[in-house]
């Protein structure tokens, strides 16, 4: 009873043994429609996601948000589908006319990829591999490639150069992200999203908050929203990589950005707050799925709370914030957790001296950054390095040439 | 044929074809995009083998850092959307000759290896195969010397890359 996910799975099979076919081809066949049952919820999921996001937006903005379509706006979305689905795609004179329509297809599948290893209850796993973690970041780099191919098949200056921003800063971003990535690994000892998530008997955002802290930032760069939205700065070129896209096609990258974020709030439960852990969540997963679900929107709310709440960056800020900042801190703290946590492991201390440590060494890291930031930086607020002295307006014009 | 031989077959026509595309086709982003696929098609003959690890691998560091890097450094280069100018030049002859030569050598010396006709060994099931690769790597009995040796390799290149980038 409290696993009906696996109940309907195990029914749909017998039903299917029960027409006569073979073993293998129902294994096979249970495999596809799982993964159409995966992909199309995770594509509805996105229905709401849109509302919920201009609900955030509106009522951060001291708005109301969408509220004429149904109640509550609930039907916005679809009216806004409707709409999407009824344009033209068109392609442009000049285009790369293969390249430029599969894009967007790949774009959409390196974000839906990612959901075939993500646990979402105890027994409720598309594919459980052995190499999960670093299946997401090659997954993640599919959707790099899906950019470049957009930006320069469109055959369009703004785009071409919005596909250089993104790869620049998707390229710099990995390297953090995937160091922060380690951090689970190294405190779980496995690779599988699935052991992870059983590993963490205390959530891992206590054992490792910083490394929890890098990956939102970090995977907010990937997903390239506001404070990281150079790559579709609308005030700088148009709409970046996706300018010359219309109709469903731009559609499939808005909504795939939309699924990357809801990824990330996947990501975030998943590898930093115990995934569907829960009480009573390994008698009955069907509660596990919903503190998945809990988890989840609690990273993506975050992650919208950001994007509405900061200005975007400027790129020399960006691209010194990730190799001056994060990528020294994360290699610290990757090595500070490998010799703390093997310390403490043959030294066999209690679990919550263990959780304490762990605790305290994240602590001290961070303080200690933010000391040496305090005394290197030379740029920080409020004490503004002043380039060129401030010229006077009213002197003749020779006298303030020099 | 059983499903496995049907999918092999299919992953490498996918890879050769691909590869070809990358030496003939004209435009060099095209040429960049069939070389992701070959890529790609390598990945999935490891899967095919239950190499997860190596599979994984092939993607992030060929498809995600060095395909991206090299389609980057194309659209920086002049002209990148015209399919001008010949595909050859004068020593077209001599690089097929030795393409031909390298090739043959490594047929031959391929079909003298005790591998080719050998059935996969089994898996050990009870060991994850990335913990024994780990270990495998770090071993003093193994690999940790190759292992060691190819980390300070990739290290002087990343120094040798900063004193270029150095501002005098």
């Amino acid at each position: 009873m409290g696993d009906p996910i696996n109940l309907i799975s195990q029914w749909f099979n017998d039903l299917l043994l029960g027409w006569g076919l073979g073993e293998k081809l129902v294994a096979v066949l249970s495999l596809f429609v799982g993964a159409a049952i995966l992909v199309t919820a995770s594509l509805l999921t996105v229905v709401v996601l849109i509302w919920v996001e201009r609900k955030i937006a509106g009522r951060l903005q001291d708005r109301i948000g969408p509220n004429r379509a149904g109640p509550f706006g609930l039907l916005q979305p679809i009216a806004d589908i409707i709409k999407i689905f009824t344009k033209e795609i068109t392609t442009p004179d000049g285009a790369d006319k293969v390249a430029f329509n599969i894009a967007p297809v790949l774009a959409m599948a390196s974000v839906l990829l990612i959901w075939a290893v993500i646990p979402m209850a105890a027994t409720v796993v598309g594919s459980d591999i052995n190499v999960g973690v670093l299946y997401i970041v090659a997954v993640g780099s599919l959707g790099i490639v899906a950019i470049l191919m957009a930006g320069w098949s469109s055959n369009n200056k703004f785009a071409l150069l919005g596909a250089f921003r993104a790869v620049a800063q998707m390229v710099s971003y990995e390297v953090p992200m995937v160091l922060t990535l380690l951090i689970p690994v190294l405190l779980a000892r496995s690779m599988g999203i699935n052991d992870i998530v059983q590993a963490q008997s205390t959530w891992f955002i206590v054992i490792a908050p910083l490394a929890g802290l890098i990956f939102l930032i970090t995977s907010m760069a990937e997903v390239g929203r506001a404070p990281f939205d150079l790559i579709e700065a609308e005030s700088e070129i148009v709409a970046g990589f996706h300018v010359e896209y219309s109709g469903m096609a731009f559609g499939m990258f808005y909504v795939s950005e939309f699924l990357h974020v809801w990824t990330i709030g996947a990501l975030i439960a998943t590898l930093f707050l115990g995934g569907w852990r829960g009480p009573g969540a390994e008698t009955w997963p069907i509660l596990g799925l919903f503190y998945f679900y809990i988890k989840t929107f609690v990273g993506y709310f975050l992650i919208t709370w950001i994007r509405l709440s900061l200005p975007r960056v400027r790129i020399d800020q960006l691209l010194s914030f990730n190799w001056k900042f994060l990528t020294p801190l994360t290699l610290v703290i990757l090595v500070v957790t490998a010799i703390v946590d093997k310390a403490l492991s043959m030294a066999g201390a209690a679990r919550w001296l263990y959780v304490l440590v762990m605790l305290a060494a994240n602590v001290l890291v961070g303080w200690g950054t933010m000391l040496v930031l305090k005394t290197v930086e030379p740029n920080r607020p409020g004490r503004v390095r002043q380039e060129f002295p401030p010229r006077p307006v009213a002197v003749a014009p020779e006298a303030a040439d020099n | 044929m059983s499903g496995l031989e049907i999918i092999f077959l299919v992953v490498a026509a996918v890879t050769l074809s691909a590869a070809f595309m990358v030496v003939t086709t004209p435009n060099l982003v095209h040429g960049a995009l069939w070389l992701v696929l070959t890529l790609f098609g390598v990945a999935a003959t490891f899967v095919l083998l239950n190499a997860a690890f190596l599979a994984v691998v092939q993607v992030v560091v060929y498809i995600g850092a060095i395909a991206i890097l090299m389609i980057f450094a194309i659209m920086l280069t002049r002209k990148v959307m015209q399919d001008s100018g010949p595909q050859t030049n004068a020593n077209w002859i001599v690089a097929a000759l030795l393409g031909l030569v390298l090739f043959v050598g490594i047929a031959q010396l391929l079909r003298k290896s005790s591998a080719v006709g050998m059935m996969m060994p089994a898996m050990d099931g009870a060991a994850d195969p990335v913990v024994q690769l780990g270990e495998v790597l770090v071993s003093p009995n193994a690999y940790v010397l190759p292992f060691e040796v190819a980390s300070v390799l990739l290290l002087a290149a990343m120094i040798g890359a900063i004193v270029v980038a150095w501002k005098k």
